[in-house]
This record gives structure tokens, sequence and C-alpha cells, in this order.
């Protein structure tokens, strides 16, 4: 379990997390909901130790991340996956070198179970055989972020990190790769945190749902509560257009 | 303005730092110094030896004309030219060609990476980012620049010989007898030793703004700019403290 207890973090006067206390639960898909400029995609690199927080703490598993000394911070950093928005895939590598590079600096698998490996992953995401040779600017958005997940799992990590993984795919292709993490996350067990602002992800995959805004935790629960809750800042999240408050109206009667 | 000259100059020194810590793995260094040396030193031969032939025949037009003289043999005007290239041309003139080349390159393909997230992915996987993208850079740099500035010595030579005989500007026996007389070996070794500190400049001035980018790709560009200038004016300034020092 990740416990998370009252991190703050600005970038000088601009206080993008105003102390946020969350739990994310293992072996679920924990959605971090919530507009542009909530701070979504701060409160996850703080989670995940890319930006160093100005108070409070993360704990993987009673482990608390700043308290870790070189070794152990290694160490937690090999159980963690991370897919990014932009799939953040390395340019001058072949689909299979990016898939293969954590293995080469983390593993001591031999060439062969190396190579086993990255197909396993590949082919978890349906990434045809013919395509691994190939650089990643050859391959569509969705393919890119396919990759990008094989990469993630590629160490079979326990924490699974998503930074908006279906934003710029169409409608088809987001279902896909929702689905594909999910998948991943129940038969892994892996502790998945993703950030979106999709309402269908959340309702496809959300297992444990945290909403924030302006750096806060405003509400937390099940995505059939999202629908629901009579919370104020859930209402006001989801049923912005009208269309979804004609359909709320309507369940309501 | 000194102020941030300063801050500038620790932030590189700690840049360097982290750059210079010990690599997780080898043989993943030597994979990516490989990928750089194909990148940054290969890819700069054909643009070093068409420069440098050219530049050859420009100074010897320029001394042959100056040098213009029944008393003066046209040897006279080879170790002229030999040494214009030698110490000067070949050294700084292609060091500062390179920084333009291989070092906006190095600035923009790591500015690119900052801003598409492939540093913090390196990151999260536990993998030192400045050293592993920056380390081969700079051992490529240092391997292949003396190589490049090499090849310019030679090509500026024998630039300088084909225009003396294709303009008919020189005899070109007494010529080239020139260019074995009173020839220091230090003056290659001063060369030498000046295209491994502008090496060295080009690849981490280069590597630090681009590492430190921060915004999208408008920034990456300033970067790549503002790198080569501030590569240009470190050269310029070694290559006087050196010149000073060395010769």
């Amino acid at each position: 379990m990740i416990r998370v207890k009252g991190i703050k973090k600005s970038f000088g006067n601009e206080h993008v997390l105003r102390g946020i206390d969350v739990e994310l639960y293992p072996g679920k898909c924990n959605l971090i909901i919530g507009l542009s400029g909530s701070g979504k995609t701060v409160f996850l690199k703080s989670v995940l130790g890319l930006h160093s927080v100005d108070s409070g703490t993360v704990e993987y598993d009673g482990r608390i991340l700043g308290d870790l000394n070189k070794n152990e911070t290694k160490k937690l950093r090999q159980e963690m996956g991370m897919v990014f928005q932009g799939s953040a895939l390395f340019n001058s590598l072949s689909i299979e070198e990016n898939v293969g590079l954590p293995l080469n600096f983390f593993s001591k698998m031999t060439l062969e179970e190396k190579s086993d490996r990255i197909k396993f992953c590949l082919n978890r995401v349906r990434i045809p055989d013919d395509a691994f040779v190939k650089m990643p600017s050859e391959l569509s958005g969705g393919m890119q972020k396919r990759v990008a997940i094989a990469r993630a799992i590629v160490l079979n990590p326990k924490y699974l990190f998503c930074d908006e993984p279906n934003s710029g795919l169409d409608p088809e292709t987001a279902i896909v790769i929702d689905k594909l993490i999910h998948d991943i996350t129940h038969e892994f067990g892996m502790t998945t945190i993703l950030n979106t602002h999709d309402m269908n992800s959340v309702l496809e995959i959300g297992d444990h749902v945290v909403l924030l805004q302006e750096g806060k935790k405003t509400w937390e629960g099940k995505k059939e509560d999202v629908l629901t809750t009579d919370e104020k800042a859930v209402v006001n999240y989801v049923f912005r257009s009208n269309l979804f408050k004609q359909m709320r109206n309507a369940l309501a009667k | 303005m000194i102020y941030r000259f300063f801050e500038g100059l620790g932030a590189y020194f700690l840049f360097l730092a982290d750059v210079f810590r010990r690599p997780e793995h080898w043989r993943e260094y030597y994979r990516s110094f490989l990928r750089e040396v194909d990148l940054l030193g290969f890819s700069s031969i054909a643009l070093v030896c068409f420069i440098s032939l050219f530049m050859g025949a420009v100074v010897l037009i320029q001394t042959a004309m100056n040098l213009d003289n029944p008393f003066l043999a046209d040897s006279y005007i080879a170790i002229a030219v030999r040494e214009a290239i030698v110490l000067e041309f070949a050294p700084t003139i292609v060091s500062l060609i390179l920084a333009g080349k291989v070092g906006s390159n190095i600035a923009s393909t790591l500015g690119t990476m900052r801003v598409t997230e492939q540093m913090d992915a390196l990151r999260v996987m536990g993998i030192n980012p400045a050293s592993y993208l920056v380390l081969p850079k700079i051992a490529a740099c240092l391997l292949f620049n003396p190589i490049l500035v090499i090849f310019g010595m030679l090509l500026g030579l024998v630039g300088g010989y084909l225009a003396g005989d294709l303009l008919n500007l020189v005899n070109t026996e007494v010529y080239l007898s020139g260019y074995f007389m009173e020839f220091f070996p230090h003056y290659v070794s001063y060369s030498l030793i000046k295209t491994f500190v502008f090496a060295f400049i080009i690849a981490t001035v280069s590597a630090f703004f681009g590492y430190k980018v921060e915004g999208g790709a408008v920034e990456v560009g300033k970067a790549s700019t503002k790198s080569v200038v501030a590569m240009s004016f470190t050269i310029i300034l070694f290559n006087y403290i050196l010149t000073d020092i060395i010769l």
C-alpha cells in the first residue's frame, strides 16, 4: 500500500499541493481525477519522488521515500513503473531496446532470458513481432503508449504509475489502453495509480477514485459512487455539461 | 548580471558532479558511447574535410599575395600556411564549427528529452540521466574531436598545396619542401591539447544548457542558441589562456 500523508508542494509562490492525505490500495486501479491544473501530475511526480515535497511523507509498504538511503531508493525505483503522458520513449532506441533498457541495467538475466521477457511484455500489450525493431517515431500514438506500458512492466513492478495514459488518443484506442492497464493491474497484482480527467476511464477502470481540486483532496470513493454521490465537489466535476446534468436529473427521477 | 553568472557557473559544476558519478552499468554506457561516436563524430567528417580544404586554399592565396616578393622563397609561404593551419585554424576554427554542429545537436537533443519527460523516465527507472546521457557524449567528443582536427590540419595543408598548384601561385616543389622545414612537433601537441579542452567545453556546456531546459519547444531552441553563444565565448577565452600558458 502507498500511504501519502499531508504532502505539500509549492513552486515559488504557487502552492500546487496543499496537504494531501490518501491511501492507494494494492492490486487496484487508483484513479486521481481532477481538472487541468488541479495538481494531479505534481501529485503523481511527488509520490514518485521526481519532485521533492515541501512537507509530508510518502510511504511504500512501510518504507518512507525521503528516509531511504541511496541503495534502498534504487531498489524501490526498480519496483516502480511509469507510463508518461507523452509516452517518453527514447527516440534513439528501437522498440525492443526501449523495453529492454531497464533489464540491461537492473536484471541479471541472460541475453536469451532478456529477449524472452521483452517479447512477452510487448506481446502482452499486443505489439506485433515485426514492430520490435522499429523506432518510436514509426509507431502510432496508441502503439507508443502500449510500448510505454510494456517498458513500465518489464521489471515486474509492484507499483505502476500512469500520467494521463490516454490523452491525445481517439476514444476507441483510449478504451483499449484503459482496459490494458486494468487487466495488467489485476493480472500482476500491482498497485496502479493513474491520473486522468477522462470520465470514461473513471467508469471503466476506477477501483478507487480520488478527486483533487486546487491541490486538495476533496473526495474519494468507488467508481459506482461517482455517479450517485451528492458530494458537491464530485457533482460539479462530473456533471459539468448540460447533457450530463440532464442525465443525472433523469436518473434521480 | 554578475550574480547570475556565478549562479550559472555553480549550477554548471554541480551538473558536472552529477555527470561524473560512477556509471551504473558500463556495458550500456559503452553502447551509448558507440552511438554518440557515430552521431557526433563520423557525421562531422565530411563537413570538417570540406571546410579545411578550402580554408587551406584561402590561407595560401592570402599569404602568397602578401609575401609576393622575389627575394622570398616559396618555402616561406609554406611555413606561414602550415603554422597558421596547425596552430590556429585547425584547432580553433574546426572547434568553433563543431560547437555549432555538435554542440547545438547535444543541447537540442537533451532539451527535447527533458521536455518530453524522457529524463524523468530514466530517473523513475533509477538511472542517473546526467551521467547516462552526457558522459558518453563527452567521451565521444574527447575521442573524436582531436581526430577531426588532425583531418583538418592535413586537409588544410593539402588545400594550400592544391590552390598553389592550380592557381600557379607558387613553385610546388619548393612549396612542398617548406612544409617540412623548421617543423616543431610541440606545435601539434599544443593544438591537440587545445582541441581536448575545446571538446570538453563543447560537450559539457551544450549538455548543461540542454539538460536545464524548462518549458517546451521554444525553450529548446533558445537553449540551443544560447549554448552555441556560450561555447563560442568560452572557446575563444580558453584559446587565449592556453596559448599564453603553453606557447
